[in-house]
């Protein structure tokens, strides 16, 4: 929350009139292996901070553990790299911490899907406004290939030796299920589609989620072939009701269908890309605690910090 | 008038046969159970005490149970420091045989017993105590009558206490008002006909049992301010709001959880929030989260959450972020005694946590001290931007104190977040001064943001496996903390600056701590006390106090351990090599009497004098002449 009590007034000596570019935002070279996913998620990301245009300062790029969570060393923004699976917690205290600010939250599906599961589920439920994309290899390969929470059965790892036997997360089913405001799917071989899912999610007002199959080239080559074109798969765009009357509109996702999003999530593998669910009216937990302030303000008669004090303390004597 | 029932003068239903006695302070242990309202009787006698510029302690034991079940409450009030909620009783009241039977022995010999005639037998011909019989169910609803049966014999026995102490009738209807107040017109009325009915309770049945505090001398209260009345986690939370902290997350926990009750209420009207997070990690993280904003934020728990939290404040100690983490302690380990005092989450505390973490670590000594030590930990986590941990315990966060209203005007601090312009040459890790992080949102010269990470970096905050870096950043969190150690103040040290012992405390057994020492040197022993509020660091110049006294006795609530020293012992043990540290400890989870300090005592200064003070009974100031 940015209670205009919160913070001081901004100072004026440092002009941002220069728009923003990939050369601006570029920081550290990645120390990503040749032929990552992630660099194509990089690239998109930059894409997009262009096309947004936020003012510089106001941009935070946040990650837990991972390959992909290095993500924002990479961007020259305001950011920061925490520990493994619990970027999603630190970022809500960012995002009601000042409503001004833009998070965006990266990390793979050790991060969301494993180790920080149940921040995915609580920061998803109370809809804090910042937009996470998760970049899921199938893998854990900071640590070397050990079997993922997404990791098909049969998948030969360092700790499954004879093939993963457990039951993989559909992501896309948890991300519904988590009562997320905004559930999409994108692949790291489609750059315009990942820079427009990443667009929405941003501009999304609540918790925004974007899942990008991301192929780990050292540890698990050919993971998402079966949805690349070009290897001989299947590129499957989610088509959105337009509402224009015709009759083929009918067949096409409501995004505010909840059933009908659960039902592609449950779509035989590769499944379809896209924006699977969207929900606009459910408020956010910014606006919320905002109201909380409001109404708790007008009770008080906006009485100063001073003496809200000395009127509790006089109660008690 | 108190109501339409009370007589025109208080004590006109039957005159007292004498002048009332004056004692200097008393010791009441109400004994029921949880649902029978003694809290609330402990509750109005302590806000009367500090309404009436006395001093008052009180000490609570509830069951860790949802309802039901014994219960306890224990106000001591008087005239003068009260530094203890005293080690036995000179009035018990006893609502039923089990709470009879089991409270007895807590009765100074010479003590008054009164008891509930309706559930109690006493022992018969017991003449150590002053037995009195009141029908206290009966009179009750006798007074009160209607459905609500035995519901108001706390505020019965509430009017006969204020019989026999000779208490501001007045002040005490004024407090049963307000208590009530809110609730329908019924209740107050009925509550005031129980109180009055316990205050008419005919005197002559009291066997002359009348009592007054002796005169305060005003002088002492030089603050010119009133006396408040709170619970040590009340007064911790509004610390932390006078220090400007306006964010905070947490997870439930006994006894943490009222503090967090309180903010979450509390904060909306200052602009601020409180979240009630999913877990003790996501408490810290989002409250890291809060202060990356550049919002100094606070979470807090009991031992078991601390040590969920530990990773995220490794994380902190690494990236260098202020935050303030509240332990409320309680015994352990795992769910241990939730309801019980212990204070053995000190080497958590300051060692907890993976690799080279130097932190801060303070405790308060009584429950205005959590007020204060807030305050501190927040200016402490500011300048040298970094975690510190507040170890408060179960007595503490449940006990109720009278104090002077803080100054208010003169303490506030300014909430505001610094999202002012940073200089083309920030760096949010300088290797030649003190972190200053620039929030997001502050605009930074060179063009070039900043990083926070738990990875070692550089000055930047860019990741680095630098071996020189690595030593260099590890000094730089180190010295930080070290420079705060040689800015601390001198302890409190009391008695004699030099001689055959000095006992050490820390925490909330500062005031069984100084009463230990009067005993001891009233016991002709020459001796000191020392009481610790900063932990890690410690303040300077102890070595040179320690080396003035034979013995330095360490008394603390946890365990001997593996070597026969308590945890701050094992501290002082490395910090100064010094053979004569020694250890008094114990884990019955209940705060330290005062005979068990001075014993403790006893048995390492093998002192003649001090033993034969312990063979002297303590008699009730209440006892008839």
């Amino acid at each position: 929350m940015s209670s205009p009590t919160l913070v001081s007034p901004p100072t004026a000596a440092i002009t941002t009139a220069v728009p923003l570019t990939k050369k601006i935002l570029t920081a550290d070279h990645p120390t990503w292996c040749p032929g990552c996913g992630d660099f194509a998620v990089l690239a998109s990301f930059y894409r997009v901070l262009e096309k947004l245009q936020y003012p510089h300062e106001k941009i935070v790029t946040f990650a837990g553990i991972g390959c992909s969570s290095r993500f924002p060393y990479f961007v020259n923004t305001h950011g920061g790299h925490y520990i493994h699976g619990r970027a999603l917690p630190f970022a809500a205290g960012i995002s009601l911490g000042n409503d001004d600010l833009h998070v965006f939250v990266f990390g793979g599906d050790g991060d969301g899907f494993s180790i920080g599961g149940n921040h995915l589920v609580h920061t998803a439920r109370k809809n804090v406004n910042l937009t996470y994309v998760i970049m899921d290899n199938s893998v854990y390969g900071l640590t070397k290939k050990q079997t993922s929470p997404t990791s098909p059965i049969g998948f030969k790892t360092k700790t499954d030796p004879t093939g993963a036997i457990d039951q993989p997360i559909n992501p896309m089913r948890t991300l519904l299920n988590t009562g997320a405001t905004f559930v999409a799917r994108s692949h790291a071989t489609q750059v315009n589609h990942m820079v427009e899912m990443m667009t929405r999610a941003a501009k999304h007002p609540g918790f925004s989620v974007v899942e990008i199959l991301s192929e780990c080239v050292e540890f698990y080559a050919g993971a998402f072939d079966s949805s690349i074109p070009r290897k001989g798969g299947t590129w499957s765009l989610i088509q959105e009701k337009k509402n224009d009357g015709t009759p083929e509109d009918a067949d096409r996702h409501d995004v505010t269908d909840e059933v009908a999003a659960f039902k592609l999530a449950g779509q035989a593998w590769p499944g379809s890309f896209g924006v699977f669910y969207e929900n606009n009216v459910r408020k956010t937990k910014n606006v919320l605690e905002a109201e909380l302030v409001t109404k708790a303000r007008e009770r008080t008669k906006n009485a100063t910090d001073l003496q809200l004090l000395q009127a509790t303390f006089a109660k008690m004597r | 008038m108190v109501s339409p029932n009370t007589p025109e003068t208080p004590g006109g239903a039957a005159a007292p046969s004498a002048a009332p006695r004056s004692i200097h302070d008393v010791v009441i242990r109400l004994a029921g159970n949880s649902q029978d309202g003694i809290q609330s009787v402990g509750g109005f006698l302590a806000r009367l005490a500090g309404r009436s510029d006395q001093d008052v302690m009180t000490y609570m034991t509830i069951p860790s149970t949802i309802s039901g079940g014994p219960s306890i409450f224990q106000v001591r009030m008087g005239t003068g420091d009260i530094l203890s909620s005293g080690d036995r009783a000179d009035m018990l009241v006893a609502f039923y045989q089990h709470s009879y039977d089991a409270h007895i022995g807590s009765l100074r010999p010479g003590g008054v017993l009164l008891y509930d005639s309706d559930h109690v037998t006493p022992v018969e011909g017991d003449n150590r105590f002053t037995q009195v019989a009141v029908p206290i169910t009966s009179g009750t609803v006798e007074a009160v009558g209607g459905a609500g049966k035995d519901k108001g014999k706390n505020i019965y026995i509430l009017g006969l206490i204020a019989r026999v102490f000779d208490l501001d009738v007045q002040k005490l209807a004024a407090l049963i008002k307000e208590r009530f107040g809110g609730k329908n017109e019924d209740i107050v009325r009925n509550a005031m006909l129980a109180f009055d009915a316990g205050y008419a309770w005919p005197q002559n049945n009291l066997h002359d049992l009348f009592y007054r505090f002796e005169a305060i001398d005003l002088a002492t209260r030089a603050s010119g301010r009133p006396q408040v009345t709170m619970d040590g986690n009340q007064a911790l939370a509004y610390g932390l709001l006078a220090a400007g902290v306006r964010h905070g997350a947490g997870y439930p926990i006994t006894p943490w959880s009222s503090i967090m009750e309180t903010l979450r209420t509390e904060l909306p009207k200052y602009g601020g929030l409180f979240v009630q997070c999913e877990d003790e990690i996501a408490a810290i993280s989002t409250a890291i989260g809060f202060s990356y904003t550049g919002h100094l934020a606070i979470t807090g728990s009991a031992g078991p959450g601390l040590s969920l939290k530990m990773e995220a404040l490794g994380w902190a100690t690494m990236a260098e972020m202020p935050l303030i983490v509240v332990n409320v302690q309680r015994g352990g380990p795992s769910t241990g005694m939730p309801t019980n005092v212990e204070q053995s989450d000190l080497l958590q505390a300051i060692y907890g946590s993976h690799g080279d973490t130097p932190r801060v670590v303070l405790s308060p000594k009584n429950v205005e001290d959590c007020f204060y030590i807030a305050m501190e930990a927040c200016r402490i986590a500011r300048t040298y931007s970094t975690p510190v941990i507040i170890l408060s315990d179960m007595a503490l966060a449940s006990r109720i104190e009278a104090f002077d209203e803080p100054d208010f005007p003169k303490l506030m601090v300014d909430p505001k977040a610094d999202l002012s312009d940073r200089g083309a040459d920030f760096k949010p890790y300088p290797l030649d001064a003190i972190t200053r992080h620039a929030p997001p949102g502050s605009k930074i010269g060179s063009g070039k943001y900043p990083t926070v990470t738990g990875l070692e970096h550089d000055e930047l905050g860019h990741p680095t496996g630098s071996s020189k870096l690595h030593t260099q950043m590890t000094a730089k969190r180190r010295e930080k903390i070290k420079k705060l150690g040689t800015s601390l103040p001198s302890p409190e040290l009391n008695g004699d600056s030099s001689g055959e012992v000095l006992l050490v405390t820390w925490g909330s057994t500062w005031g069984p701590g100084l009463e230990a020492l009067k005993r001891i040197n009233t016991a002709g022993v020459k001796g000191g006390h020392l009481h610790l509020r900063h932990i890690h660091p410690l303040p300077d110049g102890l070595e040179g106090i320690f080396n003035r006294y034979h013995k330095i006795v360490v008394a603390e609530i946890n365990d001997e351990g593996l070597y026969g020293f308590g945890q701050l012992a094992v501290m002082l043990r490395a910090r100064y090599a010094n053979p004569a540290i020694v250890s008094v400890t114990k884990t019955d989870g209940l705060t330290f009497k005062i005979s068990e300090i001075v014993a403790g005592v006893a048995r390492h200064i093998e002192s003649a004098r001090l033993d034969a003070s312990l063979g002297v009974a303590q008699h009730s100031a209440l006892a008839k002449n």
